[in-house]
């Protein structure tokens, strides 16, 4: 099958979800990334890698984190960024997607980073651009946000070791979460064997079985022996039907306080893609515990980000 | 792979280290350039005992081939655990050719601080400089056609030993 992402040696050519990738790509970026960490501790943090490059990111949907964070790795690289918000720009004059695009890539454009609430935005432009122009899907609507997953790879890879003998449990309203699905996609390629996800019934996608995880809808089993808890946000936002009683009742069931964190192993770690509802999905006690490596994440997401970024206009 | 006849590599880093010894002190720092020069890096370091920590180098983020190549595919991390600002250090490399790879290195390097001086120590002189760039130490100079790739190699033993190449010959 024709995978979008790659050309046609193979290599990456967009980074659009991790669905599909093999195992030595995502491998080739978390190991470029282990370098890129060195970087980023240096007094000058910033190697010329892709000067003169212009990297454009382009935001429909309002994210403060990942925006920041994709201009922090552009700029560590020594590109040229260019933030657009295109929430209170053209769009609201009627210009469509496409034509944004054009506009910018007759900027000479090299790589445009793309967040928007419809699945499948990231792919249509990266159909339609030229091809020495690359794309990076920042999130689109439920469907993929591979720099997330890829990160949370990257800092689960860094606490223990491998990936070969880990069960991890994603916990949470996997229905609405692009993360989910990108953290399904990785874990499963890289070989966890078992991946596990907690949630109540109306915050599943139907038959989520089939993307290879087991389903538990009670913490108290879904949590034992668990080596990582991938803890996600209650999207509030996207709770367009009452699927819920209440965020008190969701806490009460799902949320991650140290009693529940017991129930998993002793030296299990906490990742959360933020940003965190705390007294929603985790406890302050948790969130700011030993297990917690949810600042951690946030830098190896920069490593990451700078790591995807220099392959991708490397090829 | 040639039958031109090459010489033993760890005879030369024996002869390298000996010319290098004279001039290190307290304040001398080494640092290897991935692959080959870091395994060499590693051996003179203990040869010589110094008393800094060796550093290490991967010069992909600082390569003007990038544009042409793309990302070498496997990068590893640089390393310096000495303070740069002020040190005296010698680069060791394998080859030295063309000269932009030590080009890279001096530019990774001054990233990390402001060195009092850099040197360069390299096994072997193959010529074809394209920048200026000359080594303080060396092993021995070889001239060799354009069309070869000269490479050290380590046994399972730990044993250096030098190897050719013809250039986009698959199988190295």
């Amino acid at each position: 099958m024709n995978n979008p992402q790659l050309n046609k040696n193979g290599e990456l050519q967009h980074l659009l979800t991790t669905e599909g990738l093999p195992a030595s790509i995502l491998l080739h970026i978390l190991n470029t990334a282990e370098s890129f960490v060195g970087v980023t501790e240096r007094d000058i943090k910033k190697v010329p890698l892709l000067r003169g490059k212009s990297i454009f990111n382009l935001f429909f949907e309002p994210s403060t984190r990942t925006r920041t964070t994709f201009e922090i790795a552009a700029k560590r690289l020594s590109a040229d960024v260019v933030n657009l918000n295109i929430a209170a720009s053209s769009q609201t004059k009627g210009e469509t997607l496409l034509d944004t695009v054009d506009n910018l890539a007759a900027m000479h454009a090299d790589m445009f980073v793309v967040r928007h609430s419809q699945s499948g935005a990231a792919h249509l432009i990266a159909r339609h651009v030229r091809p020495e122009i690359h794309v990076i899907n920042a999130g689109d609507g439920r469907h993929a946000h591979p720099t997330q997953g890829l990160l949370d790879m990257f800092t689960i890879r860094h606490y223990k070791s491998n990936f070969h003998d880990l069960r991890v449990a994603i916990v949470g309203d996997i229905l609405h979460s692009r993360v989910a699905r990108s953290q399904i996609h990785a874990l499963t390629t890289l070989g966890v064997p078992e991946v596990r996800v907690i949630a109540p019934k109306t915050l599943l996608p139907a038959k989520v079985e089939r993307l290879g995880v087991h389903v538990y809808h009670e913490m108290a089993q879904g949590l034992k022996d668990v080596d990582v808890l991938l803890m996600l946000r209650l999207q509030n936002e996207r709770m367009l039907s009452a699927r819920l009683p209440s965020t008190e009742e969701y806490f009460k069931y799902y949320g991650l306080t140290p009693e529940k964190l017991s129930l998993a192993k002793r030296d299990a770690i906490v990742l959360h893609p933020g940003p965190m509802n705390r007294g929603v999905e985790i406890d302050s006690a948790v969130a700011d515990g030993g297990q917690s490596m949810i600042l951690p994440q946030v830098t190896f997401g920069i490593a990451v980000r700078m790591a995807v970024m220099s392959i991708l206009a490397g090829n | 792979m040639d039958k031109m006849r090459l010489p033993d590599a760890e005879q030369l880093l024996a002869g390298l280290a000996d010319v290098m010894r004279p001039d290190v002190t307290a304040n001398t720092a080494l640092v290897g350039i991935y692959t080959g020069g870091v395994w060499l890096a590693e051996r003179l370091h203990q040869g010589l005992g110094l008393a800094l920590p060796l550093g290490t180098l991967d010069v992909s983020f600082y390569r003007d081939d990038f544009g042409q190549i793309g990302l070498h595919p496997q990068v590893k991390p640089s390393d310096i655990p000495f303070e740069v600002e002020g040190s005296h250090i010698i680069l060791i490399d394998d080859v030295l050719y063309t000269g932009r790879t030590i080009r890279a290195a001096i530019n990774e390097l001054f990233d990390y601080g402001r060195p009092a001086s850099v040197r360069l120590a390299a096994l072997i002189d193959r010529g074809g400089r394209e920048l200026p760039v000359a080594a303080e130490y060396v092993g021995a100079t070889l001239v060799l056609p354009s069309d070869k790739m000269l490479a050290l190699e380590k046994d399972i033993d730990g044993k250096l030993g030098l190897s050719l190449y013809n250039k986009n010959s698959p199988g190295q």
